[in-house]
């Protein structure tokens, strides 16, 4: 553990990738075997159960550090992270431990079998014995909130310098279903096929944005040059769903979306189509609400991920469909190195074979001679659904991750208003200082409706000013937020709209950021609700 | 009932009985300043009282002002009220400033910090009825080390930078901090360089009789070599300024109570963080408030509204204080208002008495004397 919470704070410590892989490479070969697989799985996001619920951890710490209840609150607030609050709030430690996080971690595991009064007397024993750092990633740990700032690619760039592997076989092998304690370090360095965990995706490939703002899109021309002939690229349309994996192997099906989730049992009405596909065939695609022919609006989508049970009431309301759009295992054979044009071909075999054609849908290719025809038929992108295109390089491989170069998305210029900003919150980690979090409103009449939140899209400088005059201008209070004298005007940008009765606005907006601040707008110019409206 | 004995009004602190201020932030006839950090000492003002190791700084700093001095304890009287410093232990010259009239004694802390820091004459605690204090770092989750393991850190990092080819680069206030990180560095690893502001910081210091251990200006003439295995002490403005990336590879060090979160510490960006502070910890202003045996406490600077909260609830009775200290003066710090590298050999002769070039970057104030931003 006391390893661990080092290469912790070593990490938090340099900005150079260099100097963190050297910090992982060092770490990996001092450790046991049993702790490179506890490391690794925390790395990549597989963490311990959680034991004990947060609130139980905040009351037995606010007991220990001897402080009012509010107190703890308001330090939270200015820190921003449950574990290094209580870390900063115990009191000093009284001893030393030198468990090995494998055995921290298998403590953990066992408190299940421990009462409430065992389970608060091993934890404030435990923190009573460590120090600062070691409290810190262990809080994080015990509650389920460990998260490290370095990427898998950095992690796998210092496996594969000590094991000798390809960093695209490790990458491979990290993916899936595995759990610590039964999946060890030297299975990991293992030559097997993918077939040991049947359930295992792929690593999904990236795409690139083409890089427009609101008022500067890319001319065909521009296109052209960048991308070269308009015969070797495949048009399709972005749609707006879920990315997701579907895998069939040995009589099972999985269903895994971006960022790795296991979420077979999310979408029911995509286990029929998928079960029928031959044994040994992974499609990639989007899952996507679709009615009638069309797919509808994300928020449809949004609502029924965010629903524990699937009701009879949210199935029929929000049909599932996928559309696909690759096929990277054929026959039980990995076909990612194979040129786009030919996975096509194979994923068009498998979609002409299929009863199920309302619930598997192929993602159509978008025909196209010049790069102009494209551009004028991507203002139309809406009316077909879709966030804009997709472009890919028809001789390109299934690439591992975000490469530059073959995949390209190019989204329809985003929705667009100017706000006044209203309210201000202090940011959390990083920013936990600093006032980062708007809220920004439009006129309704002679008032300044709020009617979204954003926080990403200013410079690190304007942050800053933007904070000072948060500092000096708060009219009120209330706990965390700020009320502000209305004055700064930015340009917020959306990506979709939808009428809300939650909100006192009526609209509620899907991914608002800041454009950027108009500093050359005084609050009077900014927009109305109408002009929101409008764009329903 | 009489008034009180200080006020709060739009210009500072203000005595009426005395009619003068203390660190007013608009200009005033007579204002006694408890130290010479810009949030405190403003220029503008007809008359100034500080302490006598306040008076190079504030002369640099502030240009040709009308400036009296005094030493701790030494009573000075304007219409019958008496005023006199005492020791606050946060930077060299610094001072609460005890005032006392028909036998109403009230403190004003500055900034204080309670730990001795071997280089400002240590804090002491001053009885009195009301007592104006900061509590810049006023969250019980600011507890500092003992500040001997703070700079053993330092000397540990330089040294294993120097040992790997880097240089050592460490930020920290020009005043203050920088005499203090000076102070406590292990001259046998190698070589000790200032950026100019500080080099001509402590010039000011020095014309006051201080005396710092040696270092030397940072000039575009310095050897490389001895830069390399040397440490720089450079204020946070010169951070990512083009000569420090020519120095490469280096690595870089910024030191503030700030440091103490993680979030801070991840947006400095910087290679190392070192909690080391000239306020008070949490502990620090309780164990302060306690001495003073007062009755009435306004609190300034930093966490007022919670820290007013928590001394009621201890019984005191406690008001929280609007002024314009203190908000960006540690955190500005970390903010280049100007978004402009400050050049690393800013010269005694760009520097002068010109404020603007002086301060930049560092213990700013943006905008106007008002404190409204400049946006
Ligand atoms: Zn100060
Ligand atoms: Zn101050």
């Amino acid at each position: 553990m006391k390893d661990f919470a080092s290469l912790f704070a070593a990490l938090d410590e340099t900005n150079k990738t260099n100097e963190k892989v050297r910090v992982l490479k060092e770490y990996f070969i001092s450790v046991s075997d049993e702790d490179k697989i506890h490391t690794l799985a925390l790395f990549t996001g597989r963490k311990p159960k959680r034991q004990i619920n947060s609130s139980l951890v905040k009351l037995w710490a606010i007991e220990m550090a001897n402080i009012p209840q509010w107190l703890f609150e308001e330090s939270y607030q200015v820190v921003g992270d449950l574990g290094e609050t209580i870390a900063l709030l115990l009191p000093e430690t009284t001893g030393r431990q030198d468990r090995s996080l494998g055995e921290w971690i298998a403590e953990i595991n066992n408190l299940n079998t421990l009462t409430e009064e065992e389970r608060k007397q091993w934890l404030q024993q435990s923190w009573s014995v460590m120090d600062q750092q070691e409290r810190f990633v262990f809080n994080k740990i015990l509650t389920g909130s460990f998260r490290v700032g370095v990427s898998q690619n950095l992690i796998i760039k210092a496996l594969s310098e000590i094991s000798g592997l390809e960093q695209s076989t490790l990458t491979h092998r990290i993916m899936g279903n595995w759990d610590p304690l039964t999946f060890s370090f030297y299975d990991l360095l293992q030559e097997k096929d993918a077939s040991d965990d049947i359930s295992r995706p792929y690593p999904f490939c990236l795409a690139y944005a083409i890089q427009e703002t609101s008022d500067q899109s890319k001319t065909a021309e521009e296109m052209e040059e960048a991308l070269g002939d308009p015969g070797n690229w495949q048009a399709e349309w972005k749609w707006d769903g879920i990315r997701a994996q579907a895998i069939h192997r040995d009589g099972n099906i999985f269903i895994w979306t971006r960022g790795e989730d296991l979420a077979t049992g999310k979408f029911p009405e995509l286990h029929p189509f998928l079960s029928a596909l031959p044994e040994g065939t992974v499609l990639d695609g989007e899952a996507i609400c679709f009615e009638n022919g069309k797919p509808m609006p994300f928020n449809v989508l949004q609502t029924r991920i965010g629903r524990k049970n699937l009701t009879k009431k949210i199935l029929a309301e929000s049909p599932m469909a996928f559309i696909a759009y690759d096929c990277l295992e054929f026959a039980g054979d990995d076909i990612r190195s194979m040129p786009l044009r030919h996975r096509r071909q194979m994923l068009e075999r498998l979609h002409e074979h299929s009863a199920f054609q309302d619930t598997f849908r192929l993602s159509p290719i978008v025909p196209f001679e010049s790069w102009q025809q494209l551009y004028d038929l991507r203002l139309r992108a809406r009316e077909n659904q879709a966030e804009g295109f997709m472009l890919k390089k028809k001789d390109s491989v299934y690439q591992t991750g975000r490469k530059r170069g073959d995949w390209w998305k190019w989204k329809i210029d985003p929705l667009s208003v100017d706000a006044v900003m209203i309210y201000a919150q202090k940011g959390h980690g990083r920013r936990a200082d600093l006032y980062t979090d708007y809220t920004f409103a439009v006129w309704d009449g002679d008032k300044l409706v709020a009617f979204a939140k954003a926080y990403s899209g200013l410079t690190d400088q304007e942050i800053k000013q933007v904070d000072n005059y948060v500092k000096r201008n708060t009219l009120e209070k209330f706990g965390p937020v700020r009320t502000v004298t209305p004055a700064l005007v930015f340009e917020i940008g959306f990506e979709g709209i939808n009428r809300s009765s939650r909100h006192k606005s009526g609209v509620a907006l899907r991914f608002p950021r800041i454009l950027r601040w108009r500093h050359d707008k005084k609050i009077e110019d900014a927009d109305t609700i109408d002009t929101l409206r409008a764009m329903l | 009932m009489a008034n009180p004995l200080l006020q709060f009004n739009d210009k500072g602190i203000y005595c009426a009985a005395g009619d003068f201020y203390i660190d007013p932030w608009k200009p005033v006839d007579f204002a006694v300043i408890t130290h010479a950090h810009s949030d405190h000492a403003r220029g503008g003002h007809k008359h100034y009282l500080s302490h006598h190791l306040s008076r190079g700084v504030l002369k640099y700093r502030l240009g040709e002002i009308q400036l009296e001095t005094a030493g701790y304890d030494e009573a000075i009287y304007r219409n019958g009220v008496r005023i006199s410093f005492h020791p606050a232990g946060h930077i060299i010259g610094s001072a609460q400033v005890r005032v006392e009239h028909k036998g109403a004694v009230w403190v004003v802390s500055g900034d204080y910090k309670t730990e001795d820091d071997g280089i400002s004459v240590p804090f002491e605690p001053v009885k009195c009825h009301t007592f104006i204090s900061e509590c810049t770092f006023g969250m019980p989750v600011y507890k500092w080390k003992p500040p001997q393991e703070v700079h053993d850190d330092i000397n540990i990092w330089w040294k294993r930078n120097s040992e790997e080819g880097r240089a050592t680069f460490i930020a920290g206030y020009s005043l203050g901090k920088a005499q203090r990180i000076l102070q406590h560095l292990d001259q046998s690893i190698g070589k000790v360089f200032l950026h100019g502001v500080i080099a001509n910081t402590h010039e000011a210091l020095e014309s006051d009789g201080i005396r710092l251990p040696p270092a030397s200006r940072l000039t575009p003439d310095t050897n490389r070599e001895e830069v390399r295995k040397g440490i720089i002490i450079c204020p946070p403005s010169a951070i990512g300024s083009p000569w420090m990336r020519k120095v490469q590879p280096f690595s870089f060090g910024y030191c503030s109570g700030w440091m103490t979160l993680r979030g801070a510490r991840r947006r400095m960006a910087a290679d190392r963080g070192f909690v080391l502070s000239d306020h008070a910890d949490w502990s620090g202003l309780i164990k302060a408030i306690d001495a003073t045996q007062c009755e009435c406490v306004c609190l300034t600077h930093g966490y007022t509204a919670s820290f007013v909260r928590y001394l009621r609830e201890r019984g005191y009775n406690a008001h929280e204080a609007h002024t314009y200290y203190g908000e960006e003066d540690e955190p500005a710090e970390l903010v280049h208002e100007t978004g402009q590298p400050a050049d690393i050999f800013l010269t005694a002769e760009s520097g002068g008495n010109n404020p603007d070039r002086v301060l930049k970057g560092e213990d700013i104030q943006a905008g106007d004397q008002t404190g409204r931003p400049a946006l």
